[in-house]
């Protein structure tokens, strides 16, 4: 079956959605993140307009502070 | 058979570096072959590079030069030299990336930060008591070219934000993120990811504590985005940020960069 991955990790997606409610449903905040798709960066402006399905790649680089 | 002697292209008929010494360079106790300093003797084939040197004796500026490039490995010393890298952040991790940096013969840095050095910043960053006060930048620049009068330095007194990071770092092979905070992290990185298409990025992230050291891994995360860190243990109250796993992190960092610059980065 195709599902998503994150990281590598599969993630079954009822239907598609939107990357920024997606991320909300993850707990990931926009603020600290980078992201790439099917190996392209989503740039932080498109979070609102990219959707993803099951068929999606995603990597998502988490920050932590200190340095 | 033609070698390199202290820099200068020679046509010689000695065969091993002892004989070499010995008919010439007698007075000398420092022998450095390709890069290597040794103690044994060792054949010489064409295009070595040798240096023959004296012990606790001041060397002048030119002399300087010779031995420091002497000392890198030939071919990795070119690549280094011709290359820029960026330090977004002079705290823990850009001040003891600068420094490993200079060191290993990188030809020019382009360095940030907004900050100045105060007391609570002695216990993992490359500052001293004397630099309280200063600038990061100027006493980055200061302690750098005292490691290696022979780097170009490009340092930059300001806050980095979306609007300046190409001005900044456009020019750059390579760009370490070293800042503290994750939110200015996420900022230059998608900055760089957006507006810098040529650019290589080597982000810190977790190394807060006292946790594991080997936690500590450099991985590519995403296309041109190298992380170095456990990723997991932030700065917070009762993890400060301590020296050892800083400067770890900052090692893998700088290793990011030498690899990358090499082209031995996979």
């Amino acid at each position: 079956m195709n599902t998503l991955k994150i990281n590598g990790n599969d993630v079954n997606l009822v239907s598609p959605i939107m990357l920024a409610d997606l991320l909300l449903m993850k707990n990931y905040n926009p603020e600290k993140i980078a992201i790439e798709l099917n190996g392209k960066i989503v740039p932080k402006k498109e979070y609102r307009n990219v959707t993803i399905g099951n068929l999606d790649s995603l990597e998502i680089v988490s920050f932590v502070g200190g340095g | 058979m033609k070698i390199i002697i202290n820099g200068t292209e020679t046509e010689t008929l000695y065969r091993t570096a002892m004989q070499l010494h010995n008919a010439l360079f007698s007075d000398t106790d420092v022998i450095v072959l390709n890069g290597y300093q040794i103690s044994d003797d060792a054949e010489l084939n064409e295009n070595d590079q040798i240096y023959f040197g004296k012990k606790n004796v001041f060397p002048n500026m030119k002399e300087l030069r010779m031995i420091m490039s002497a000392r890198d490995s030939p071919f990795v010393h070119e690549k280094l030299k011709g290359a820029t890298v960026g330090i977004a952040g002079l705290g823990g991790l850009g001040s003891n990336i600068a420094a490993m940096l200079a060191r290993s013969g990188i030809g020019h840095l382009v360095i940030a930060d907004f900050d100045t050095v105060e007391p609570t910043n002695l216990n993992r960053q490359n500052y001293y008591v004397n630099n309280i006060g200063m600038k990061k930048t100027d006493s980055t620049e200061e302690i750098l070219f005292q490691i290696n009068p022979f780097i170009e330095i490009t340092k930059y007194f300001t806050k980095i934000d979306e609007n300046n990071v190409f001005d900044i770092f456009g020019k750059c092979d390579v760009v370490c993120e070293a800042f503290d905070s994750p939110f200015a992290k996420a900022m230059l990185i998608n900055a760089l990811l957006e507006k810098c298409p040529k650019i290589m990025i080597i982000s810190g992230s977790g190394m807060g504590g006292y946790e594991d050291s080997n936690l500590i891994k450099t991985k590519m995360r995403i296309k041109r985005l190298y992380v170095c860190g456990d990723e997991i243990n932030e700065a917070a109250k009762g993890m400060g940020l301590m020296a050892p796993r800083v400067s770890i992190c900052a090692g893998h960092m700088a290793n990011a960069v030498i690899r990358i610059l090499i082209g031995s980065m996979r």
